[in-house]
């Protein structure tokens, strides 16, 4: 049989890689891109930076004014809700001032009880009250404050902020255009590396951390706006126009109402995602929860870095549910919201208001009431670190020797080979693959966005990074395909499956350190296992959304053919789900790319730990190209699946 | 003669770059094949037609033929790329967007296929939604809106939200709402294709009550001829962008100018389509008549009584002139000639 000259292509490819491979140990700057080629990207982008916040000027006052101007003014919303929620305040009145306290916990745990109530059923009710308690039984309750005071603050303005560049890009498609990479960027580069400019330019302190969650958690918003009002349906848009509305009559009376429960999906991702942000931000100075895990995590106190962390994840949980709960509450038909009809919704914040108010009033006539006595506080965190004193002491042999026959067998031949990989052999690789699955534009972009690792110095970190990210997402996908198939197979086990991925995804990422760190101390190991744990949920979940996508008459005409179950999975429901499910993966290398930066913390030598020493460091320059480095990666794999997929879906029809 | 309220004069809309530069160099008059060699697509090819006042204008074709795309050009929803859309002899592509807008506010109504309603709000609310976008007040607009409600038979509905009516209400909500500002011109886009069969027979039976109540002057888009022929009285076909005959359902029916037109009239029932004024001999001055029917009387309607009386019946004009008789044989005729 004829070679097909696609496949001759990739064998001439892999001969060509393979023969640099073994040419590497002759010549090194095959592997290791030689120091006088390096370009000095970093050092152009550190002195660019100093100038920036030295010298750069608009004639009436400096960049460095303009920004502390803009820290300024966010501090004002924020420092209103840490005195209401957490410190309290001093009036300068009277003698030695006057001491007003923050809202008692009493009254906060009621307001939310409340509105729980009000808007969902007995589970949120529970739900709420439950997470509540335990942030104030836990002793977590001031730390809490500070958290929920600045996402209080970050969510509404990230919503606004990112509702509103969706809406300017959908007037005009040159934003579109411009704003459209910058978001594909910032959505993989790594946390850590605006960490540092962040920090560079409005300082060490709160409303950075503030300002850090809010780039960060902006993006889907952006996205999700501009989505939504794309998909509007185009009667709409046409009735508005037959009805006579002037272009702003447009978007603020039809659009974005008729748009509105896809905007709520965004709001709910910046409040996912500013929690998602509470322990890294704290390296900035966010204080709060996130402090107190990560100091814990430092310090590995395991026990009481896990209730801070549990307390996050509550605090998260809750607030996911509560603002979907309030996004459907009022979508419902004021009929059958109850008598209160229309006014509804106001009369639940006058009654949050009041609890909130009484409570205060009580709190300041007794102030025993408005603090939860220490005495009463519980802590689990000694029992756990006992916990991991005894697993420790007793499984040490077994965990251990687990650990060891993979690192020695598995992990560290594969992490040899790829850090022998030479780079020109590894460009042209991805750029064949570019261009077999997108044709020459894609090869251009992969190409370049390879040789830009190598000659900007990171070849070997990032190669690095490629196989901790490579190894954690193929454990992730043998796991998370399963898993998936199996939440496919009945309407029970989705749920379970569902519930287990709902989970998963609403826990902070550092959160899965924790344990890991537990179990098999810091190191590459558990690393990896951490990543596994936080990549696992897109894998799942489009394995089973890509399965039961697939057409029921497709399946009945498999089974009327004669198929067994397990044929009609293999040879019918797997390849249609295919395209699902490589997105799914490629979703799954998204998230393991961004863990892999946090995992820098218990110790990894690759890109992401780079990231890390840049940004305790405050090295702009070098924390920003490695970043971008780890993006660039993100990039390519994205992009050749994406492409995969595409053609995929095309050839069966399913787009 | 009527005057006509809309009329479009060579009306063309090309997709694809370029348009207008390819419809000069061309002299306004490419053959399908300079179109295609172009890499334009024709949705609508020199369209001409006058729409008269208070009358029900269908235009008919099957999708792709570019129906919708030459309704969305009289309401310069889309912009054509060649022609004049003449409403009451103003020309609507010389209109600014501030007197397109006002034109639109106070001139026009249109009804959605998949009726366009605002999920967000309550009938009501929908209803008086164009009032609101004019700076109408509220109790105003809902006085008015309650109104058009009760005319389109949702009363007690007010305050129900689109999704929990059926289509048929649905769609009785999106008409209110086009016939709340009171529009001149009313554009109808397949209003009713989405419905179930029994549900659009008691749709168009409404709407033809309505028109009777308002008399407006219409534009109305379907793609099922047994409904234009039920409703029009005249009717377009449309195939491939270009309008191949105008004129009365009888006419289609009797006299179809291409093929195309036949294969849609060869299953109509005749006697559905034909008006006594057709079918009507000169009246004899010396016979005592059974009855008398109007002239624009549908043969289907009349049949019944006219055979089963001997005398022939007399066809009177509104004014009570004589037109003409229609006897037994003449209905029987039309019924026996079924294709």
């Amino acid at each position: 049989m004829a070679l097909s000259p696609a496949w001759a292509g990739w064998l001439a490819v892999l001969g060509i890689l393979s023969i640099l491979w073994y040419l590497a140990g002759e010549y090194r700057w095959l592997t290791q891109y030689p120091q006088d080629w390096i370009i000095p990207l970093r050092y152009w982008i550190s002195d660019f930076m100093r100038w920036l916040v030295r010298e750069a000027s608009f004639g009436l006052f400096t960049f460095r004014e303009l920004t502390r101007a803009f820290a300024w003014l966010l501090d004002i919303p924020l420092q209103a809700c840490l005195h209401l929620l957490a410190h309290g305040i001093v009036l300068p009145l009277g003698e030695g001032g006057l001491r007003l306290p923050p809202l008692p916990w009493i009254g906060v745990l009621s307001a939310m009880v409340y509105l729980a109530w009000r808007v969902g059923d007995r589970g949120l009710v529970i739900l709420v009250g439950c997470s509540f308690g335990y942030l104030v039984l836990f002793g977590q309750w001031q730390s809490a404050m500070v958290t929920l005071s600045s996402i209080l603050v970050a969510v509404p303005l990230g919503v606004v902020a990112g509702a509103g560049l969706g809406i300017l890009a959908y007037r005009h498609r040159s934003v579109e255009k411009a704003i459209t990479p910058i978001l594909d960027l910032m959505q993989t580069v790594p946390v850590f590396a605006y960490l540092v400019p962040v920090l560079f330019l409005f300082g060490f302190g709160p409303v950075s951390a503030m300002i850090a969650t809010i780039i960060y958690a902006m993006p889907p918003m952006v996205r999700v706006t501009l989505l939504a009002l794309k998909t509007a349906p185009v009667e709409i848009t046409e009735f508005g126009r037959m009805a006579g509305c002037t272009s702003r009559q447009l978007m603020w009376k039809i659009l974005l109402p008729a748009s509105r429960h896809s905007l709520m999906v965004g709001v709910n991702q910046v409040i996912m995602l500013s929690l998602n942000m509470v322990i890294i931000a704290s390296m900035i100075g966010a204080g709060g929860l996130g402090h107190d895990v990560l100091t814990a995590l430092r310090r590995l106190a395991i026990g009481s870095g896990l209730e801070a962390g549990l307390a996050i994840t509550l605090l998260a949980i809750s607030l996911d549910r509560l603002s979907k709960a309030t996004a459907e509450y009022q979508a419902k038909p004021a009929r059958l919201r109850g008598r209160r009809g229309p006014l509804a919704s106001v009369s639940i914040g006058v009654g949050m208001i009041a609890i909130l108010a009484a409570s205060y009033l009580v709190g300041t006539a007794m102030p025993s009431l408005a603090v939860f006595p220490q005495q009463f506080a519980v802590s689990t965190g000694p029992f756990w670190d006992e916990l991991v004193r005894l697993v420790n002491i007793h499984l040490y042999d077994y965990l251990d020797a687990f650990k060891s026959t993979l690192l020695i067998y598995v992990l560290i031949p594969i992490k040899r080979a790829l850090m022998e990989a030479p780079w020109p052999g590894v460009a042209l690789l991805v750029g064949f693959a570019g261009w077999r699955l997108g044709g020459p534009r894609l090869a251009v972009v992969v190409t370049l966005l390879v040789l830009f690792i190598a000659i900007t110095g990171n070849w070997r970190n990032a190669m690095i990074s490629v196989y901790l990210c490579g190894i954690s997402v193929i454990i992730a996908t043998a796991i998370g395909i399963p898993v998936g198939i199996l939440g496919a197979s009945s309407e029970r086990m989705h749920r379970l499956v569902q519930a287990i991925v709902d989970t998963l995804q609403t826990l902070p990422s550092f959160v899965y350190l924790i344990p890991v760190v537990m179990l098999f101390q810091v190191g590459e190991f558990s690393a990896i296992i951490a990543i596994v744990l936080y990549a696992l949920a897109p894998a799942i979940r489009y394995t089973d959304h890509g399965l039961r996508g697939v057409s029921p008459e497709i399946i009945e005409a498999a089974r009327m053919s004669g198929c067994r179950p397990w044929q009609t999975l293999a040879k019918v429901r797997l390849p249609l789900a295919m395209p699902a499910i490589m997105l799914g993966v490629n979703q799954t290398i998204m998230m393991a790319l961004s863990m892999l930066v946090i995992t820098a913390l218990v110790g990894t030598n690759d890109l992401g730990q780079e990231v890390y020493i840049a940004l305790t460091r405050a090295d702009i320059g070098h924390g920003i190209v490695a970043g971008v480095c780890v993006a660039f990666i993100a990039i390519v794999a994205d992009r050749l699946i994406g492409a995969w997929a595409d053609r995929r879906k095309r050839l069966l029809g399913l787009t | 003669m009527k005057e006509p309220k809309l009329s479009c004069r060579n009306v063309w809309k090309l997709f694809g770059s370029g348009g207008q530069a390819f419809l000069t160099e061309h002299g306004h008059a490419p053959s399908p094949d300079d179109v295609a060699r172009a890499g334009h697509i024709a949705a609508v090819r020199d369209a001409s037609f006058d729409v008269h006042v208070g009358e029900i204008f269908v235009i008919m074709g099957l999708s792709g033929s570019g129906k919708s795309t030459i309704v969305r050009c009289m309401s310069r929803l889309i912009e054509p790329t060649a022609g004049e859309i003449l409403l009451d002899g103003q020309n609507l592509l010389a209109c600014s967007e501030d007197e397109l807008i006002e034109l639109r506010r106070h001139k026009m109504g249109m009804v959605f296929q998949h009726f366009a309603l605002l999920p967000h709000l309550t009938v009501l609310s929908n209803v008086a939604f164009p009032l609101e976008i004019q700076g109408m007040d509220r109790a105003r607009r809902e006085t008015r809106a309650r109104e058009v409600i009760e005319l389109v038979g949702l009363k007690g509905r007010e305050d129900y939200f689109p999704r929990e009516l059926s289509g048929g209400q649905q769609q009785r909500v999106g008409i209110a709402r086009s016939l709340a500002v009171e529009p001149e011109i009313w554009f109808l886009d397949e209003p009713f294709s989405a419905l179930d069969p029994l549900i659009r027979r008691e749709m168009q039976d409404e709407f033809l009550r309505l028109q009777q109540l308002l008399n407006k002057t219409i534009v109305f888009i379907t793609h099922d001829f047994d409904e234009a022929i039920r409703l029009a009285d005249r009717i377009a076909i449309m195939k491939d962008g270009e309008i191949v005959q105008i004129g009365k359902p009888e006419e289609l029916v009797i006299k179809p100018a291409t093929d195309y037109v036949a294969e849609f009239t060869r299953g109509v029932t005749r006697a559905k389509v034909m008006t006594a004024a057709t079918v009507m001999s000169p009246a004899q001055s010396d016979v005592s008549f059974g009855g008398d029917v109007a002239p624009g009387a549908r043969i289907a309607e009349i049949a019944g009584r006219i055979i089963h009386d001997d005398k022939p019946y007399a066809v009177r004009d509104s004014d009570g002139h004589l037109l003409g008789q229609l006897d037994r044989e003449a209905i029987i005729n039309v019924l026996a000639d079924e294709g």
